[in-house]
């Protein structure tokens, strides 16, 4: 294949990859953080489409458990500089969600709340979203930190480890959680090795001769040819 | 009820479109004969949005990816499962098997690892080599043009590496290795591990103007939109499809391969999933790819006067031979990747570098090797990302748990940081691990169930327990910490129930002898000629690799004996 010949093929690669890229590329931002999304827009079955509708439409947590666990949220992930908090990103209607969507979760969630209401009430005298501010992080201090703690609170650390994670999860996987992670992929990109300043930070090279098994991007889009005995021509 | 018939005689019906269905449709359809495809579940196309889930972020789904309804979480690309509702499998007690289907166009090839690792010279003749199992009755030699065809045909990458045991092909270059596979590959040499590109059917340079050239997103267990690797969907069936030959029967359960007053194969009846009634299509010849045990269920349902014990199965020996890969694998805490940086590390859908068998068996205490897969990365997050953030401070001295900014800083510090390594291993096939028609249970379509009886024996849990010891040999190399318990003898070294590799293969298997075999050298039914078995049921032996890409060479060796034959008039 001449140069120029290579070079349109090229530009036919890039422009027909780039249109099928547009075409499946996720519509738009969501629509704001938090609001559960409109289901079967993720290539859902009938079926699975039905059983999300059914679990968005149940409700599982009073409204009590529910501003205790967005008060309980807050205090987990609070707002930081550029980044919102855990309410911001709707995490407390992801923890809802999964309550309902993985039933395991219930016991432990809705037991854990009163376990927590409990502590408070004996501590302070009022359930734990009314505690102040002081009176939080006496109550949270005793079970945030599972080395430390004492075995007369261990349901606590266990409740607590199950919400940290909960939070944690339902909130770096909002498109505000991943901005603030700087996780920078899922779209298209040609892949070409660790960058140099990478490597060099962590004393890594590439081998010779292990790159020349690597494709070179520049050939990408030409047609690959071999000769019989599989050498890449190329 | 009565049975519908359709009044066309197609040349071949063909049951199951994934790996070895869909390359039987496209070699039988493109010579000119009439095929019909029947395929259990709906019709699946990679590239229509309406199917999509590649590049969908976690917030579009509720349970933010996680595998509530499908096992490997919500943008996988499987219909189906461990289990799949109304239509269970039983277990003999006392014995485990997990046995994973896909039920739509493409099965399971939509969403599989890509792992294409043609099977070596030894793999053939694994009993001369040790004296244990059975031979192939093909050698490499026999196979290796139609390997060479698949590659071009379908595309892989790898590199040509000159190993006796891992014939080279026909490769596409490699994509360059990750910062922690580059961690890996230094590991691993200094603890004498061989390591080299992975070998993947994933188009990292055009190969022809129907399949696009992979973009990097990770995704392929999502299906790929531009057909950038291999699904039987996109590469093989719609393709096949152009050729004007090829009836689709999708949502088409098959019951049974019926016979004449010969013993011969007519056709096949099946249960359409919409309707509930039972249909009958008309063939010259039957290709069964219902994957391997499905296969094998099919031939034990059809019995009839000539084939009281299941068509083709006077031996008795369907069922029995199933034997699937060993597994096991572990984790670790790489100090040199905390505080990363971040960018976009999303390269082809799993690893770039692994290490094919690189021992020798006199010196071990157990037969056969294991591959080893590795993983990990600055990925997406998704259901899962985050628990235990802060776990990994003991390791450093530091606070485990919390709450508030804190959180932000350990999530952020070992994000990119762990590594997963996994050991792939061959079992060597046994008589005794087997399924079977269960005498009490139906599915919901009312055909009899699948009873399964496995066990793991000495050789295969030493085996595992070798891989654990590699694990913390090669990670200790570069200091490395291994998290969770090395698994011990009272959990059989932490080897996967059987199954759960999902490389079931064996229950139809090939060989000259028609007392302790199904099939012949060309996948041809020793006491009925006119039935093939394409899918990984004709496996002997299944190697320390993948099946796929040896269930696609085998079954277009037997798709060209097909039509050879069929001119011939030999059936
Ligand atoms: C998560 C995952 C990862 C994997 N990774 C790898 C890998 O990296 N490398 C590798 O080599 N292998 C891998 N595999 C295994 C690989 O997917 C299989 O080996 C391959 O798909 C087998 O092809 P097959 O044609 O035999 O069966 P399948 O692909 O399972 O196709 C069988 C088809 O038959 C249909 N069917 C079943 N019963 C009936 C019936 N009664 N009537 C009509 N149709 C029926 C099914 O619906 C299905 O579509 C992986 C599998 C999974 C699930
Ligand atoms: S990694 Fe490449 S081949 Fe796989 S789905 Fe993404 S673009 Fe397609």
């Amino acid at each position: 294949m001449d140069r120029r010949e290579s070079m349109k093929s090229m530009l036919v690669g890039t422009l027909a990859g780039g249109l099928v890229i547009n075409g499946c590329a996720p519509s738009g931002e969501p629509a704001s953080q938090g609001v559960t999304p409109k289901t079967g827009l993720y290539g859902r079955m009938p079926a699975e489409i039905a059983r999300d509708q059914q679990l968005i439409e149940d409700k599982f947590f009073s409204e009590h458990e529910l501003e205790t666990i967005a008060v309980l949220c807050d205090l987990i992930l609070p707002a930081s500089g550029e980044f919102g908090s855990a309410n911001d990103a709707g995490v407390p209607e992801f923890i809802a969600f999964i309550a309902k969507d993985m039933r395991y979760q219930q016991v432990p969630l809705r037991g854990g709340l009163m376990w927590l209401d409990n502590r408070a009430n004996r501590k302070f005298g009022t359930n734990f979203k009314s505690c102040t501010g002081s009176q939080h992080k006496e109550l949270l201090d005793e079970i945030a930190y599972p080395d430390k703690a004492t075995p007369e609170v261990g349901q606590g650390v266990r409740f607590f480890n199950l919400m940290r994670n909960l939070t944690l999860t339902g909130y770096y996987t909002t498109k505000m959680g991943i901005d603030a992670l700087g996780y920078k992929g899922n779209s298209p990109n040609v892949w070409d090795g660790v960058p140099d300043d990478v490597l060099a930070e962590h004393g890594l090279a590439y081998d010779e001769e292990w790159l020349a098994k690597c494709i070179d991007q520049q050939t990408r889009n030409e047609i690959a040819k071999w000769d019989d005995n599989g050498n890449l021509l190329n | 009820m009565q049975i519908i018939e359709s009044p066309k005689v197609y040349d071949a019906i063909i049951v199951g479109s994934g790996a070895g269905g869909g390359m039987a449709t496209k070699i039988l359809s493109e010579a000119g004969l009439q095929v019909a495809l029947v395929e259990a579940g709906p019709f699946y196309d990679p590239t229509d949005p309406k199917f999509m889930t590649q590049l969908k972020w976690p917030w579009e789904s509720p349970r933010r990816g996680a595998g509530s309804t499908r096992a490997f979480g919500d943008f996988d690309a499987a219909y189906g499962g461990w289990e799949i509702d109304g239509e269970p499998y039983t277990r003999t007690p006392g014995t485990k098997f997990d046995w994973f289907r896909s039920h739509m166009l493409g099965g399971r090839t939509n969403h599989w690892g890509r792992i294409s690792l043609r099977f070596g010279p030894n793999d053939f003749k694994h009993k001369d080599v040790d004296g244990l199992g059975d031979n192939w009755p093909i050698s490499y030699d026999d196979i290796k043009p139609y390997y060479d065809r698949v590659d071009k045909l379908i595309g892989i990458f790898g590199s040509k590496e000159g190993l006796y045991n891992e014939p080279d092909g026909f490769f596409l270059p490699a994509p360059k290795p990750r910062l922690h596979e580059l961690y890996y590959i230094k590991a691993a040499r200094q603890a004498g591990v061989k390591v080299i590109p992975s070998r993947k059917s994933i188009v990292t340079k055009r190969i022809n103007d129907d399949r696009g050239v992979c973009f990097y997103c990770s995704q392929c267990s999502r299906a790929c939109s531009v057909k950038a690797d291999f699904s039987s969907s996109s590469a093989l069936v719609f393709p096949a499809q152009k050729s004007g030959n090829v009836d689709l029967f999708v949502n088409a359960m098959v019951r049974e391969v019926s016979t004449d007053s010969n013993g011969l194969a007519t056709g096949v009846s099946y249960v359409n999933k919409e309707d509930r009634q039972e249909y009958r299509l008309k063939g010259r010849t039957v290709v069964l790819a219902a994957s391997a045990c499905s296969s094998a269920r099919i031939v034990m349902n059809s019995k009839s006067g000539q084939h009281p014990n299941g068509i083709g199965n006077g031996s008795d020996v369907t069922g029995k031979y199933l034997h699937d890969s060993t597994g096991s694998s572990r984790s670790f805490f790489v100090p040199q990747l905390m505080d990363r940086k971040i960018y976009n590390e999303d390269g082809v859908a799993g690893m770039h570098v692994y290490s094919p068998w690189w021992l020798d068996n006199k010196k071990l205490d157990f037969p056969r090797g294991y591959h080893i897969e590795l993983g990990g990365g600055l990925g997406m997050p998704s259901y899962g990302f985050g628990f235990a953030a802060s776990e990994m401070n003991m390791f450093v001295g530091e606070q485990t748990g919390g709450y508030g900014d804190k959180l932000r800083d350990d999530v952020r510090k070992y994000y990119g940081a762990t590594m997963g390594v996994a050991g792939r291993g061959e079992c060597i096939a046994r008589e005794d691990n087997y399924c079977e028609i269960d005498p009490n249970v139906v599915d919901e379509w009312g055909i009899p169930v699948l009873r399964f009886n496995y066990t793991w024996s000495d050789n295969e849990i030493k085996q595992v327990k070798h891989m654990h010891e590699t694990f913390e040999e090669i990670f200790d190399k570069i200091g490395a910490i291994p998290l969770g318990d090395k698994p011990g003898k009272d959990s059989n070294y932490g080897i996967a129930d059987p199954g759960r590799i999902i490389h079931e293969v064996g229950t139809t298997r090939m060989g000259d002898d028609p007392k302790t075999s199904v099939l012949n050298k060309y996948q041809q039914m020793h006491e009925v000629k006119n039935v093939f078995i394409v899918d990984g049921g004709s496996f002997v032996s299944q190697a320390d690799k993948n099946p796929t890409w040896t269930i696609l060479a085998l079954s277009m060796r037997t798709s060209e004996y097909i039509i050879e034959q069929l001119k011939s008039k030999n059936i």
